[in-house]
């Protein structure tokens, strides 16, 4: 097992490598340090001296460490249009997109979980077969076009929601939070019921696909020939052991939740990582962009090797094939 | 029995007549796919033909509505453009990206795929290990991230006038394991067969083995994921064009009309945005069930287990 988690974070470290060296050289190629600092009327030969003296003519390479060296103290340069270091910004702007990724989270446990569990037990009755067909065409709808039919219902014609920002937010340790004023969770339910909704479909399906094919098994049979309460049966003995493969498939999807924050923080104009990085776009603000891809790239390698090694103490099988 | 007689008697198309889904998807995906690329023909206005276009048509809604006007069915845009000419040349750009993509992820992930799978040892370790990775962050990230990067090499003019093509590649890149990893296990299925010994004992070169011997007999699964993936690429394109890192709104596909209608659906014009969207979920859900339709009968697990 230790030999496991050691060659995980090995690669862990080779795959950091791989995308903080893509960031770099997106940052070499297109980005100006020198243009980012100094205005217009800087000569030449200031530029030039500039240059020298942040190292910009050094080669690529030695660049390149310099590079890892100051992202290893948490230094990924700074934004020119903020005037601030990247990291700083990013990290500034991480508690709105991991609050709206939160929510989100919990609308889709609190729905997928009864809905798929009553269709699988119900299959046949009317509400299972408005849900089977409501979520085959809900996979074929973009989140943003749910964001915009949400707000028009919603918050232009009937103005019950707000329709954009994120509202009051209280400062607790640094961190600003909405879910602590009215206002900031009124203005939490429309992005997070559309960031739900692209997930929505699928879970229901998957606690639906899983919870029928568990009930089809012996020991279910079994406990009905018991005569066990039926809502025994079904909550108890079925239900649990749907839990896992669907949890195991929820640790995956958080990641793919995260990269539509991106759109739905766009649409909401929600101010998260998301939104940050379109306007940074905009802005052509390159230190920013290649900060943005780096953090978001430990995330998804932290993300991916803690499922990883979590997987490897559930299931030896993972540990066995990974090792020859 | 000749090509025609020999598909008309096939378990394919026996099950496609007794599936009222897949006819159905398919007859309109088919009628949908044939009304985009004849735009120029049917559609009653030239969006791209600046002469035809009033601005002082704009912003007017469906004719079946009080201030409709009887030359716009579904009304106009924020230009003035006929807001059914502009989703039929949309459509027909949506069309062309996600299916050129979904070609150029085939060509990058059959590739790899196929000299993983055949070659095995260390190029398949370092082959495979790249798609991992890429495979372990979201594709609409690497899209994302992809364009951003591009937008700011070109400059915004010149990705604009390149964002066809460039959005080939985008999506092409983003998504190519997928291909890789389909490929690289049917591959890894073939190779130890019977026909693929035979050859290699009459001396053919591995190249040859590749291509013509062992790629026919992995094109079944191939064939599957790509009809979901024609799907997925118009969605990416989609989100990208909103996010306006993709068609500017002056080649408009779907996603851009969309993201073009968005902020005047505050003012109330909500058919700019909700007509493409409509238009965008329907040709979308189509291939999906076809996909889906196609995958379970091309599973031989499915009809002869």
């Amino acid at each position: 097992m230790f030999a496991f988690i050691i060659r995980r974070i090995i690669q862990a470290v080779i795959v950091m490598l791989v995308i903080s060296f893509i960031g770099f050289s997106v940052q070499h190629s297109i980005g100006d340090p020198v243009r980012d600092m100094v205005g217009e009327r800087v000569s030449e030969a200031e530029r030039e001296a500039l240059r020298d003296k942040l190292g910009l003519n050094d080669p690529f390479l030695t660049q390149y460490f310099r590079f890892v060296k100051n992202a290893c103290y948490g230094d990924l340069g700074i934004s020119y249009f903020h005037n601030k270091p990247t990291m700083h910004v990013i990290l500034r702007k991480a508690p709105a997109t991991i609050e709206l990724i939160f929510a989100t989270t919990i609308i889709i446990l609190l729905i997928t979980f009864p809905v798929g569990v009553y269709s699988a037990i119900n299959p046949n009755s009317w509400f299972s077969r408005v849900v089977m067909g409501v979520s085959t065409i809900g996979v074929a709808v973009p989140v943003f076009l749910t964001a915009i039919i949400l707000i028009y219902i919603f918050g232009v014609e009937l103005q019950w929601l707000p329709a954009f920002g994120r509202g009051d937010t209280v400062n607790i340790w640094g961190w600003e939070t909405g879910f602590l004023t009215k206002d900031g969770l009124l203005h939490l339910i429309l992005p997070s019921i559309s960031l739900a909704s692209i997930m929505l479909p699928l879970y229901i399906r998957l606690i639906r696909s899983e919870m029928m094919e568990v009930l089809e098994t012996e020991y279910i049979k079994f406990a009905w020939a018991k005569g066990l309460n039926r809502y025994r049966v079904w909550l108890l003995h079925a239900f649990k052991n749907t839990l896992l493969p669907v949890i195991t498939v929820i640790g995956v999807e958080i990641g793919i939740l995260f990269a539509f924050t991106l759109l739905t923080e766009t649409v909401f104009q929600w101010q998260g990582m998301g939104f940050m990085f379109l306007e940074a776009v905009e802005r052509a603000d390159t230190a920013l962009i290649v900060a943005y891809l780096v953090i978001v790239g430990v995330m998804f390698v932290v993300i991916n090797t803690l499922v990883d090694v979590i997987y490897g103490f559930v299931n030896p099988m993972v540990r066995i094939t990974g090792s020859k | 029995m000749n090509t025609w007689q020999r598909f008309n008697n096939s378990y394919f198309f026996y099950s496609f007549k007794r599936d009222p889904v897949a006819i159905a998807s398919f007859t309109i995906f088919i009628f949908l796919v044939g009304i985009s690329f004849l735009a120029p023909v049917v559609a009653p206005f030239n969006p791209y033909d600046t002469s035809t276009i009033d601005i002082m048509d704009s912003e007017l809604p469906p004719n079946w509505m009080e201030e409709g006007d009887d030359r716009f069915i579904l009304g106009t845009d924020i230009q003035g453009r006929d807001l059914l000419s502009t989703m039929l040349y949309g459509l027909r750009t949506s069309v062309i990206i996600g299916i050129g993509a979904v070609l150029f992820q085939a060509f990058l992930g059959i590739i790899v795929g196929l000299t993983a799978g055949y070659l095995g040892g260390k190029i398949d370790a370092f082959l495979m290990r790249i798609a991992d990775i890429q495979f372990s962050i979201p594709y609409l990230i690497v899209a994302i991230i992809a364009s951003a990067v591009f937008q700011i090499a070109f400059g915004v003019d010149r990705f604009e006038a390149l964002a066809l093509p460039l959005l080939v590649i985008i999506i092409g890149i983003s998504e190519w394991p997928k291909y890789a990893r389909t490929v690289r296990a049917s591959v890894l299925g073939e190779r130890n067969k019977e026909y693929v010994e035979a050859a290699r004992v009459i001396g053919l070169n591995r190249r040859l083995i590749m291509y013509r011997h062992i790629l026919p007999n992995t094109m079944t699964p191939v064939l599957v994921i790509s009809t979901i993936q024609v799907a997925q690429a118009v969605m990416s394109e989609a989100a990208l064009s909103f996010l306006g890192l993709g068609m500017p709104i002056t080649k408009p596909s779907l996603g851009s009309l969309i993201n073009a209608g968005f902020e005047y659906v505050f003012s109330g014009s909500w058919w700019i945005t909700l007509f493409p969207g409509i238009l965008l979920v329907l040709f979308t859900l189509v291939i999906i069930l076809f996909g889906d339709w196609l995958r379970d009968v091309m599973n031989p697990k499915l009809y002869k287990g």
